[in-house]
């Protein structure tokens, strides 16, 4: 049976923005669920990561707006069980990657206290800047 | 037998926060015939490795990283000539997904070269970076049995793997589904490895800096299948997890009063516990959750 995503043109710019940032082809994702399935943040999220994937391949802004994209966690578990092949992670990156390249932080690391700052381990703080801050 | 020197890096958490699990594994180290020597110069590795394609920006701290190893060797402060060891999941995770990269990518690694002019040397993908457990699973289970003095008869230990251990599955130090090293490493030391889908489900990882009820609730969730599987303490090799699942119990406690707290190790510090190896390397003051009293009650402290 072929599989036939057709995009609007002026949803393919983004569609492609997401697969050139990520280096994943989007389109390959066949919705299976496995993803939203094993993902450990799913209960926290607004739309889960196989509906990320979904609006990636449609191009549809509004995935940019998500909470989800900032809740994962880059835990690889999607990755690893992706019957396609995909890495999902990469895919939420490139997400957060195309906010982040507008100048818009995710976190303010300012807001943190000094009690906060003085006990977190050196690698959340780093890895959450590199996540969150452009 | 002649004492095998190999290159270790350690990252910014274990001189800090993590100091317990250094001074623990280097002194399980030189228990074992290994000493781990540090690199005379490195820098923060970024932590995450990158995962966009079109940057290659965030790969040169690590790799900056591996070109130290040369030098090591041309000083002769290593007799192991292409491995660097890595005690931090985080840290390993970063070092050895780039380190893949730049070998699959050569046109990537010769820009990076080119980027870091100043260096005295080129990288040239001579380095391999294992996990301290690699080396550990490399020494076997007859050899760390042989050290025990004080086995942990009785100790019912949750080996938990978190994700920067084994995924993906590329970097990965054992199957990612069904993972054995640490559970190996603890039966030989006498404790009783406790099985729970959730010692490789994710802590929730840096969502603790701007999320931390995400984590609480991660955290919550596998502390308390732990304990109900029987576990009296967990074991990690990630400094981010140990902050997670040990000083998230705090938060946690609020949130579910009946929430009973659990002391989490790492890995390192219950071999040097039943290697009877100097208290002067466990650092428990560094724990939230204090480890002394359940170590009273098994009559190993
Ligand atoms: S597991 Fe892979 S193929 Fe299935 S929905 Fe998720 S991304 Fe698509
Ligand atoms: S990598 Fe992200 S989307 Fe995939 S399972 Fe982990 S948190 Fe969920």
């Amino acid at each position: 049976m072929t599989k036939k995503i057709e995009l609007a043109p002026e949803n393919n710019k983004l569609c492609e923005k997401i697969c050139s940032i990520s280096g994943e082809v989007v389109t390959m994702c066949d919705q299976c669920g496995t993803c939203s399935a094993s993902c450990p943040m799913a209960a926290e999220m607004d739309i889960n990561p196989s509906e990320m994937m979904k609006m990636s391949q449609l191009g549809m802004e509004e995935v940019l707006e998500t909470k989800a994209i900032w809740l994962c966690a880059s835990c690889f578990t999607c990755v690893v069980r992706c019957p396609r092949g995909l890495d999902l992670s990469k895919v939420a990156e490139a997400l957060r990657q195309i906010k982040l390249r507008q100048a818009e932080d995710h976190m303010d690391i300012k807001k943190l206290t000094i009690e906060e700052l003085e006990g977190l381990p050196q690698i959340a703080l780093i890895s959450a800047c590199r996540k969150f801050t452009g | 037998m002649s004492q095998t020197k190999i290159a270790y890096y350690p990252g910014c958490t274990l001189k800090t926060t993590a100091k317990n699990f250094e001074d623990s594994a280097l002194a399980v180290a030189r228990a074992l015939d290994i000493e781990l020597v540090e690199l005379p110069k490195w820098n923060c590795c970024g932590t995450v490795y990158s995962l966009t394609d079109d940057n290659l920006m965030y790969h040169i701290a690590p790799v900056r990283n591996l070109l130290r190893v040369k030098q090591m060797v041309r000083d002769e402060l290593v007799t192991d000539d292409h491995r660097m060891v890595v005690l931090c999941s985080m840290c390993y995770n970063a070092l050895k997904r780039t380190n893949l990269r730049v070998k699959e990518n050569p046109e990537d690694l010769q820009k990076i070269n080119d980027f870091m002019y100043l260096e005295d040397d080129d990288y040239e993908l001579n380095v391999d970076v294992i996990h301290f457990l690699d080396l550990l699973k490399e020494i076997g289970v007859e050899k760390i049995r042989e050290k025990v003095v004080k086995p942990l008869n009785g100790l019912k230990v949750l080996p938990y793997y978190g994700c920067m251990l084994l995924r993906p599955k590329e970097v990965g130090i054992d199957d990612p589904e069904e993972p054995n090293l640490q559970e190996n490493i603890l039966a030989a030391l006498g404790a009783e490895p406790i099985d729970s889908p959730y010692r490789k489900v994710c802590c929730g990882s840096y969502l603790t800096v701007d999320n931390k009820y995400v984590v609480v609730e991660l955290a919550y969730k596998i502390l308390s299948h732990a304990q109900k599987a029987g576990a009296q303490a967990l074991t990690t090799s990630c400094p981010l997890c140990a902050f997670n699942l040990d000083n998230r119990q705090k938060e946690i406690k609020e949130k579910y009063p009946g929430f009973k707290n659990i002391p989490v190790f790492y890995f390192t510090q219950l071999m040097a516990l039943a290697f009877g190896l100097s208290n002067e390397c466990y650092g428990f003051d560094l724990h939230h959750t204090k480890p002394e009293p359940l170590l009273k009650e098994k009559q190993l402290c």
